[in-house]
């Protein structure tokens, strides 16, 4: 999921100083994704110097890594992916004995699917993936998956949809009435014609949109909750959807590579973001909520009431965890895309 | 001693033909056998022998009746859309390319290499920039609309982005260098006695340029052609950015598989079905231009 635009560099620039450091510790993490005040804060503790490498895709990372020789200590991959990675032996248990403040992993956020109890991984950051909607061109009612589905006229031709297959699948999923990953033909028909019919009104499936978005170039999409709020800040007329029929909700993780050169650094800064205080600096650098107790209370203002983070239980409600899809149900999903996409 | 040097010969150029047949043949060999294994799970690939990829190149067994193979339309439709816009971007590359390589063909000889040097200009700054900023060029509230509506010569913005027409600018402007050089390095040595010859001859301009000067600057049409038809087809970049990504090119197919399609034996077949339709439009060029000098060998 590319949700944090092109500008990673400048996260790296800020990071490769001449200080001189007792150790390194190599992230391997998403574009744009990595607070630069919060590894200018852990090297003055600790003296650890962060190197930061960009992905943009699980699916990049998975294989770079599964090559080997990578030199990189920590990687932050998505739910989906998190237990491939754990049970391919790419990464290694938590070292509780550094991982001290792994108490602070906010409770709903310890027992989940993809790594019960936390042995492996803690939150890096959690998001949703909904709808962007200028509020100044439609009118309706915006917790509807149906705004990009079957557009309302004043909204095609202007409705851009990130090209992130299995978010776009399950939300057409759930709108059609399925379950994410289904295997029910008479769903798919209905979610393979939705798209086909839909496609014809939507003007491009396109990743970096914030600014296009806020200019008015397009009036409505499926979008991140932090890149739509990120957008809603240049514009005020932008508003975040939840589709009430269902939309997913992901979370990245922070875990450590089994074969890291720099393991015992590694723990130390994963022990370090679950600081209350730590964590906040990732989510006000990348405008996500992050899974840390405590943390809100450093957050900025614009974070912690945000339409995009804090919504009505029933909507909230409405959000389930993608989970991966087996390979047989990726495939049948990829041939829908290609004929959507062609 | 003959021998001595022959021999030589083959070691200087031994670490040359070292590189090329391990970083040519090497990976492409790789993806000819990928293209023969099963998808691995998450991505990668499975040591099973399989064809399925190179059936699914073509064919399409419906996904919602399984006994119903048809032709790939999804797959053809894809390529069909890259070899038109390849040909459209030469075709627009070869028609701005001869006035601007004449142009430069017929300046004073010392100041040849400064307009030269200014055609290698755009390579200094990265594709991927160069991209970005024709969108900013060109999009709904960006610098050429905002100017066009403030001067009144349009009342709503025109829709530019998000087009073939936006691919089309893309990959002209990318790719126009390359049709420059060649045709101008075959001006270069056109003789303009034989132009001149033309016109004592009562030809006019027109005539002129038909059957002297069109004639004489072939190969450097074939080869600008050739220069820029094959990175057309491969184009990733520009049908993303500046396409949004709306419809695919084979480059963008191919990358599908190996990144959410997850379906690398497939991914792989899409490449040597690229890597065929190039090696096509090439001997197609030897063909031609083969044939050319064989013609003028028979005369001689």
């Amino acid at each position: 999921m590319k949700r944090h635009l092109t500008l990673g560099l400048a996260a790296l620039l800020a990071t490769s100083g001449l200080v001189h450091a007792e150790g390194v510790v190599n992230l391997y993490n998403w574009g744009n994704y990595t607070s630069p005040e919060l590894l200018e804060k852990f090297e003055a503790e600790t003296g650890i110097k962060v190197n930061v490498t960009d992905y943009d895709s699980n699916d990049t990372a998975l294989a770079r890594i599964r090559q080997g020789g990578h030199g990189f200590d920590i990687v932050v991959p998505s739910n989906s992916y998190t237990q491939t990675w754990i049970n391919e032996g790419l990464v290694v248990p938590l070292d509780k004995s550094i991982v001290t403040n792994h108490g602070n992993i906010a409770p709903e956020w310890v027992d989940v699917d993809f790594d019960p109890g936390r042995e492996y991984s803690v939150p890096w950051q959690w998001g949703t993936t909904g709808v962007i909607v200028n509020t100044s061109v439609f009118k309706g009612d915006i917790n509807d998956a149906g705004i990009i589905f079957n557009p309302p006229d004043e909204l095609k031709g202007k409705i851009n949809v990130i090209p992130e297959m299995s978010d776009v699948m399950a939300i057409a999923i759930y709108y059609a009435g399925g379950e994410a990953c289904t295997m029910d033909m008479d769903v798919m028909r209905k979610v393979r014609d939705m798209l086909v019919s839909a496609k014809a009104h939507w003007k491009a499936l396109d990743y970096g949109t914030v600014d296009a978005h806020a200019a008015g170039d397009f009036s409505a999409g499926i979008y991140w909750n932090g890149a739509t709020m990120r957008a809603r800040l240049q514009n005020e007329d932008l508003a975040y959807g939840y589709p009430t029929t269902g939309y997913p909700i992901w979370m990245d993780s922070a875990m450590v590579l089994a074969d890291a050169q720099n393991t015992e650094n590694a723990m130390t800064f994963i022990n370090f973001i679950l600081e209350p205080e730590n964590a906040a600096m990732i989510s006000n650098f990348a405008r996500y909520a992050n899974g840390v107790t405590g943390s809100e209370e450093f957050m900025d203002e614009v974070m912690r009431n945000a339409p995009e983070i804090v919504a009505a239980p029933e909507l909230m409600a409405a959000g389930r965890f993608s989970p991966a899809c087996s390979q047989e149900v990726n495939d049948l999903q990829s041939q829908i895309w290609t004929e959507v996409l062609q | 001693m003959k021998r001595d040097s022959h021999r030589w010969k083959w070691i200087l150029v031994s670490p040359a033909l070292l590189v090329l047949i391990l970083a040519a043949s090497g990976p492409l060999l790789i993806v000819a056998v990928y293209s023969f294994l099963s998808p691995g799970n998450m991505g990668g690939v499975a040591w099973d022998f399989s064809t399925d990829a190179w059936f699914r190149v073509f064919f399409k067994r419906d996904i919602f009746e399984p006994e119903n193979v048809t032709l790939n339309a999804d797959h053809l439709a894809v390529f069909q859309r890259t070899i038109w816009l390849s040909l459209q971007t030469t075709v627009i590359c070869a028609a701005l390319g001869f006035p601007t390589a004449w142009f430069i063909a017929t300046r004073p000889a010392n100041r040849r290499m400064i307009w030269l040097f200014l055609i290698t200009v755009p390579f200094w700054t990265n594709l991927l920039i160069r991209t970005f900023a024709i969108q900013e060029m060109i999009r709904n509230t960006g610098t050429l609309n905002t100017a066009l509506l403030w001067l009144g010569v349009i009342g709503e913005p025109i829709e530019m982005m998000y087009t073939d027409f936006a691919v089309l600018l893309g990959m002209s402007y990318v790719f126009l260098p390359l049709m420059v050089l060649p045709l101008y390095a075959a001006m270069d040595k056109l003789d303009f006695r034989l132009v001149e010859a033309g016109y004592d001859l009562y030809a006019s301009r027109f005539q002129v340029l038909r059957h002297v000067i069109l004639p004489l600057v072939k190969p450097g049409f074939i080869a600008g052609s050739i220069l820029v038809f094959i990175p057309s087809i491969g184009a990733y970049v520009t049908p993303r950015v500046l396409g949004g990504g709306r419809s695919m090119m084979m480059g963008n197919l191919i990358g599908l598989q190996f990144g959410q399609g997850r379906n690398w034996p497939l991914g792989s077949a899409l490449a040597m079905v690229l890597l065929v339709i190039v090696v096509v439009a090439l001997v197609f060029y030897l063909r031609i231009t083969t044939r050319e000098t064989g013609g003028r060998d028979g005369q001689s």
